[in-house]
């Protein structure tokens, strides 16, 4: 009877503790967001819109168009990772081709290489072919490491999906390019939409190749970690609350949506 | 496929000395057929017979390492799958499942851009009387409603030729009749020239008018069921096709109408019309089911063939008939089957008996038992062995 008790009350205790500990910093940096902070946004001096309003006019806009170009980053190399490695995790399941299991391994070294070995690697590499460092320098370099991440993620979804499927759609008179359309493309969606927010979220936040390959350049990540040395601006805070708050949204919509799509399944049913 | 052009009736299907091989084996030694329009033809074999393999050489999903696919005459060989007059119902029914039925049965016809598609659909779902579902996803159907959604979207299409790849293995047995009901109906309702690959022996002989029973990459032998299963002309057959009591003996006494075979000192006469060889070594046979038992050494007579004395080792009740097995000393064991007229097993384990036939149920394989005549040169090598060991191991687990 005490042991039951005791159970009831701890494991909640102890769920509460661990997401009180693991919010803190997102709570932390949202509150100081709306700090009416000087140059350093350590202590609280009294709370403020004026941040959130003028998110861009702090040192000529430099948080923005930090943001501004990990945006792009993140978007052309999500673009580029996806759709390449969409096609090699097709490639990779449906057909038997020499150095294929070789082609597999080099696809999953970059995960398993230290980020500062691939940064400092790309960024010898440059040099030496004489390519200037700038916006497509980080680009490739991202687009490189999230092609690894895409492979995995669409191959299992690619593993999974049933050949007779796509034969049934040739047997049904559609030409190859119908069946990829309306079997293959539509089946492989939800693996291919995956893998495309994980190559952004990656490409987002990545310091260490991108600090090495990125010249004259200024990331989001690069930023916060040049002005972390003296002080982070109160802006960068907005400019984290705000993509945090983006992210919970999607979740929660996505969460909803598909709750009330079970529900209009069950009923049907 | 001329697109929009509709099949009137099923067509031809001739197959010109085709030959399949993988790397490491071959799934088709050599094999000529011809399937007559509107027939509902079965290819009856174990699994990796190359039975699945013709069904998809048809179908074009594999190309033929040699000879050539005729369908209503017309050389398909070279056709790719969306061009040949040809549709599937896959054994795992390959539905789509992000399509609503009506949009799965609805995609041939809007692949062919032809007019009223839809309403074509719902047309040949009510033809499976499931036209009420046809806002659902697959997922949302029982197995045996997307047995019947595959086949709807096979044959809205009128293809001359309808594949059928074991489409009821997945099905329990209440549901299986009732589908192969539906399908003999279908058939007979539209005309469609039927392939059926199966390895069901009793699902073969109900719905198929001609069964060809292949076995390693070759066909042992085809024609009506009846046919078949009265007149075996191979050991395969006459064992996959139902079950038999063979006796191998040389040939020693001959009229004009029988022939006499010494089977361990015992003369077992066969009609010469039921025996495919009248001399020298002979393999015979007769089914279960002819078998009669007596307790009594029963008085010998022209017209039925007597073995015995045996002794009943093993018995097994069915329900509609008993399963005897007897030892006769210097034969070997018999199965007999006997129909319950009585009240359970008339005979018991160990009883004393004795086994006759009517000489009319007799029959005589085309095997010769003395030096038989090697139907299909194994390929040994180890990779082969292998390759032949994981196809059998993929079989098994997709039927698992």
């Amino acid at each position: 009877m005490t042991r039951l008790s005791l159970g009831k009350w701890l494991l909640p205790l102890y769920t509460a503790l661990a997401l009180i500990f693991l919010m803190v910093p997102i709570v932390y940096t949202f509150v100081f967001s709306f700090n009416d902070s000087l140059k350093s946004n350590i202590t609280w001096r009294g709370f403020t819109l004026d941040k959130w309003l003028n998110v861009c006019a702090v040192q000529n806009g430099a948080v923005c168009e930090a943001f501004g170009n990990s945006l792009i980053i993140g978007l052309a190399a999500t673009v580029i990772a996806t759709t390449l490695g969409t096609m090699i995790a097709i490639a990779l399941v449906r057909y038997r081709f020499k150095f294929r299991a070789g082609t597999s391994l080099l696809l999953f070294l970059p995960m398993a290489t230290p980020e500062v070995v691939l940064g400092a690697g790309l960024a010898a590499q440059f040099l030496s072919l004489g390519v200037p460092k700038d916006m497509l320098t980080i680009i490739l370099a991202h687009t490189m490491f999230c092609i690894s991440f895409v492979v995995v993620t669409v191959k299992a979804r690619v593993a999974g999906l049933d050949p007779a499927l796509e034969e049934a759609g040739r047997d049904l008179y559609g030409s190859p390019g119908q069946v990829f359309a309306r079997i293959t493309f539509p089946l492989l969606l939800p693996g291919i939409l995956a893998a495309a927010l994980l190559s952004f979220a990656l490409s987002f936040d990545d310091f260490i190749i991108t600090n090495f390959n990125s010249g004259a350049v200024t990331t989001f990540p690069k930023y916060i970690y040049i002005s972390a040395s003296r002080g982070i601006p109160a802006e960068a805070n907005v400019i984290a609350s705000a993509v945090f708050i983006l992210a919970l949204v999607i979740v929660v919509t996505a969460q909803v949506s598909a709750a009330a799509r079970a529900k209009r399944q069950a009923r049907l049913a | 496929m001329s697109s929009g052009a509709f099949a009137d009736r099923g067509a031809d299907l001739e197959l010109v000395g085709i030959q399949k091989r993988f790397p490491g084996f071959t799934a088709i030694e050599h094999l000529d057929l011809v399937i007559p329009a509107g027939s509902f033809f079965a290819l009856l074999g174990p699994s990796g017979c190359g039975k699945t393999t013709t069904l998809r050489l048809v179908a074009g999903l594999e190309d033929p390492t040699d000879g050539r696919i005729l369908i209503g005459g017309q050389d398909v060989t070279t056709q790719k799958a969306y061009q040949r007059p040809v549709n599937t119902v896959f054994q795992s029914y390959a539905l789509f499942p992000h399509m609503t039925v009506l949009e799965n049965v609805a995609f041939g016809l809007r692949r062919r851009k032809i007019a009223d598609a839809l309403g074509k659909a719902h047309e040949a779902l009510r033809l499976v009387e499931l036209d009420h579902l046809a806002a659902r996803k697959p997922v949302q159907l029982s197995g045996g409603q997307q047995q019947r959604v595959a086949l709807a979207r096979a044959i809205v299409n009128r293809p001359a030729l309808l594949l059928l790849d074991e489409p009821l293995g997945a099905l329990d047995l209440k549901l299986r009749r009732q589908m192969q009901l539906e399908l003999k109906t279908i058939q007979e309702e539209v005309g469609l020239t039927f392939l059926h690959v199966t390895h069901d022996q009793e699902e073969a002989m109900t719905m198929a008018d001609t069964i060809a029973v292949m076995n390693k990459g070759r066909i042992e032998q085809m024609g009506a069921p009846e046919q078949l299963y009265e007149l075996p002309k191979t050991t395969f057959v006459a064992n996959f096709l139902g079950q038999s009591n063979l006796f191998t003996g040389p040939v020693v006494g001959e009229t004009s109408a029988a022939i006499a075979v010494d089977i361990a000192g015992r003369s077992i006469v066969v009609p010469k019309t039921r025996s495919h060889r009248h001399a020298g070594g002979v393999t015979i046979g007769v089914r279960p089911e002819k078998l009669t038992l007596h307790r009594d050494k029963p008085t010998l007579d022209a017209g039925s063939n007597v073995m015995g004395p045996g002794r009943v080792t093993d018995v097994s009740f069915t329900g509609v008939s008993t399963q005897y097995l007897v030892t006769v000393p210097g034969v070997g064991v018999l199965i007999v089957f006997e129909q319950n007229r009585s009240f359970g097993p008339v005979e018991g384990e160990g009883d004393e008996v004795w086994v006759t036939w009517n000489v009319e149920h007799g029959f005589g394989l085309d095997d010769d038992p003395v030096a038989p005549d090697p139907k299909f040169v194994a390929d040994t090598t180890t990779k082969s062995i292998a390759a032949q060991r994981r196809a059998a191991l993929v079989t098994e687990l997709e039927e698992a």
